[in-house]
């Protein structure tokens, strides 16, 4: 095995948008402020925070999805092609196509393997995530909401990359169903050697998930630490906020 | 996506495919020849002969109208594939990337559109002179910025999905996302919008050709033999009625498989 420690390191890094008017007015919002932190290789790491905290803003800077920001900071990854799975099953499949050549895709532009093997490793992966093969031929539309994150799932994996950020996995999804994702990430994470990066909102779906934690307040991280260390213990008047809210 | 049972649908569709049939039958065979005079038989009325009289050139109603329709179709196909497949560019480049050229292009559409677009084709003839290619040309023209305005609204809004962002994230290049990954997303709006813009361009042929501009004498096409039977209408009133009638066929068969097809049916 190799000798990877860290799939991701993220050093003093701030993200602040900036909104040109027509006539040169500029409004610019601060939506991180030095943010540092690592993910180990094998760990998933949680991050929870209110809505509009900038964690979604933060998954798409570590990804450099961001087109019109200021970023500054250091964002260093250790993996080839880190993969993002998103909160909206509807939105990120693409409703026209089948869910084979949504999977095939991006075997296809990355163009190293031939129609057969690519076939191959679609179906392979389609039963990894817990999908039938003649699922293959459906369309997002006819599946269930928790048939599609599966889809999503198996979308990032094709290339097999090591660390995946997941930006509230389950928030769109019944408990039951919730339950069914968060244990295929988890056995996922052992069988392919990954790394997640895990947002969420919900204290209880990090807590179930996660080994270590990051609270995140107004593009800060003002605590981090094991789960066990931050749920029992936690520093911040804020931690202690969001956790009096869910705990009975 | 298309739903083939909706009522609507199916009789635009069979409005449409009985049209097409007509045209092609007039492509092959008529019953006479639509250009040949026969002094004998000035202003026949409609029967076994001739099966929508003749005109005052004794030539055959019924051939004309066949060859007529076939000409305006031809030039109302050719005129939308024009302004789809620019509008498609366009819209699609314009949505996608956004930016200054966005909104200079899409400025220069609005201009565009602010003239009545017949007067716009008016003065296209003007400057490339009349017949039927100009009219092709001229038409497809005017219909950009229906089509280029229509993609680049929808190429935004999808822009915007997730999958999109997936899809980069992936390393898709850009012009693979815009090309197969939206537009087959589009395409259920468009084809309604195809539907209308076709209705538009056989009515905006039949306009043109009837003020003189467009197919030239003798020829047939649907807006020219309207502009002659209209001197005639009182001695033979079936020469106007059997013209008209092919004229609303045409457009009342894309007007019900453009509502079928979800769109409202009007321009």
């Amino acid at each position: 095995m190799d000798q990877l420690k860290n799939v991701l390191e993220v050093e003093k890094l701030s993200v602040t948008y900036v909104d040109r008017g027509l006539f040169g007015k500029k409004t610019s919002f601060q939506a991180l402020t030095d943010v540092s932190f690592e993910v180990k290789r094998g760990e998933i790491l949680g991050l929870v925070g209110e809505s509009g905290c900038g964690k979604s803003t933060l998954s798409k800077a570590i990804l450099g999805m961001l087109d019109s920001a200021q970023v500054t900071g250091e964002i260093r990854h250790f993996t080839p092609r880190p993969q993002m799975v998103f909160q909206d099953p509807f939105g990120s499949l693409n409703p026209a196509k089948t869910v084979g050549w949504i999977l095939e895709e991006p075997l296809r532009v990355y163009g190293k393997y031939d129609a057969a093997e690519r076939r191959r490793r679609v179906l392979d992966m389609l039963e990894r995530v817990g999908l039938e093969r003649a699922q293959a031929s459906q369309r997002p539309g006819q599946l269930s909401g928790g048939q599609r994150q599966r889809v999503s799932i198996a979308a990032a994996l094709i290339r097999r990359p090591r660390f995946i950020i997941a930006d509230e996995p389950v928030s769109a999804l019944d408990v039951t169903i919730q339950a069914q994702i968060l244990d295929l990430l988890w056995d996922l994470r052992r069988d392919l050697d990954l790394s997640y990066l895990f947002i969420s909102h919900d204290l209880n779906v990090v807590y179930s998930i996660c080994d270590r934690v990051m609270v995140m307040e107004k593009g800060c991280i003002i605590e981090q630490g094991t789960v066990d260390e931050v749920y029992d213990h936690p520093k911040e008047e804020y931690t202690k906020k969001l956790l009096s809210a869910v705990q009975p | 996506m298309i739903n083939t049972k909706d009522k609507t649908f199916r009789a635009g569709a069979g409005i449409t495919l009985f049209m097409l049939a007509l045209i092609l039958l007039g492509a092959l065979w008529t019953p006479y020849d639509p250009n040949a005079m026969n002094a004998a038989e000035k202003m026949a009325s409609p029967g076994l002969r001739h099966l929508f009289g003749t005109d005052n050139f004794g030539r055959d109603i019924f051939s004309r109208v066949l060859q007529g329709t076939g000409a305006t179709f031809f030039i109302a196909l050719c005129s939308v594939s024009l302004g789809l497949l620019a509008g498609l560019l366009i819209g699609g480049l314009t949505g996608y990337y956004g930016g200054w050229a966005d909104e200079v292009l899409m400025r220069l559409n609005d201009s565009v559109t602010a003239f009545p677009s017949l007067l716009l084709a008016l003065v296209l003839i003007a400057v490339f002179h009349s017949g039927k290619y100009n009219i092709i040309l001229a038409l497809g023209v005017i219909f950009i910025p229906t089509f280029a305005r229509i993609v680049r609204m929808e190429v935004a809004q999808q822009k915007a999905l997730d999958y999109v962002a997936n899809a980069k994230l992936m390393g898709v290049k850009d012009m693979r996302i815009l090309f197969v990954h939206i537009m087959p997303n589009i395409l259920p709006v468009l084809l309604s919008t195809v539907a209308i813009g076709f209705n538009n361009a056989v009515l905006a042929e039949a306009s043109m050709s009837y003020l003189g501009l467009g197919v030239q004498p003798p020829d047939p096409s649907l807006g020219r033999m309207l502009s002659e039977a209209q001197t005639y209408l009182l001695r033979a009133p079936w020469y106007a009625l059997s013209v008209g009638l092919a004229i609303v066929l045409l457009v009342l068969g894309f007007g019900l498989l453009s509502e079928g097809l979800g769109g409202d049916g009007r321009a």
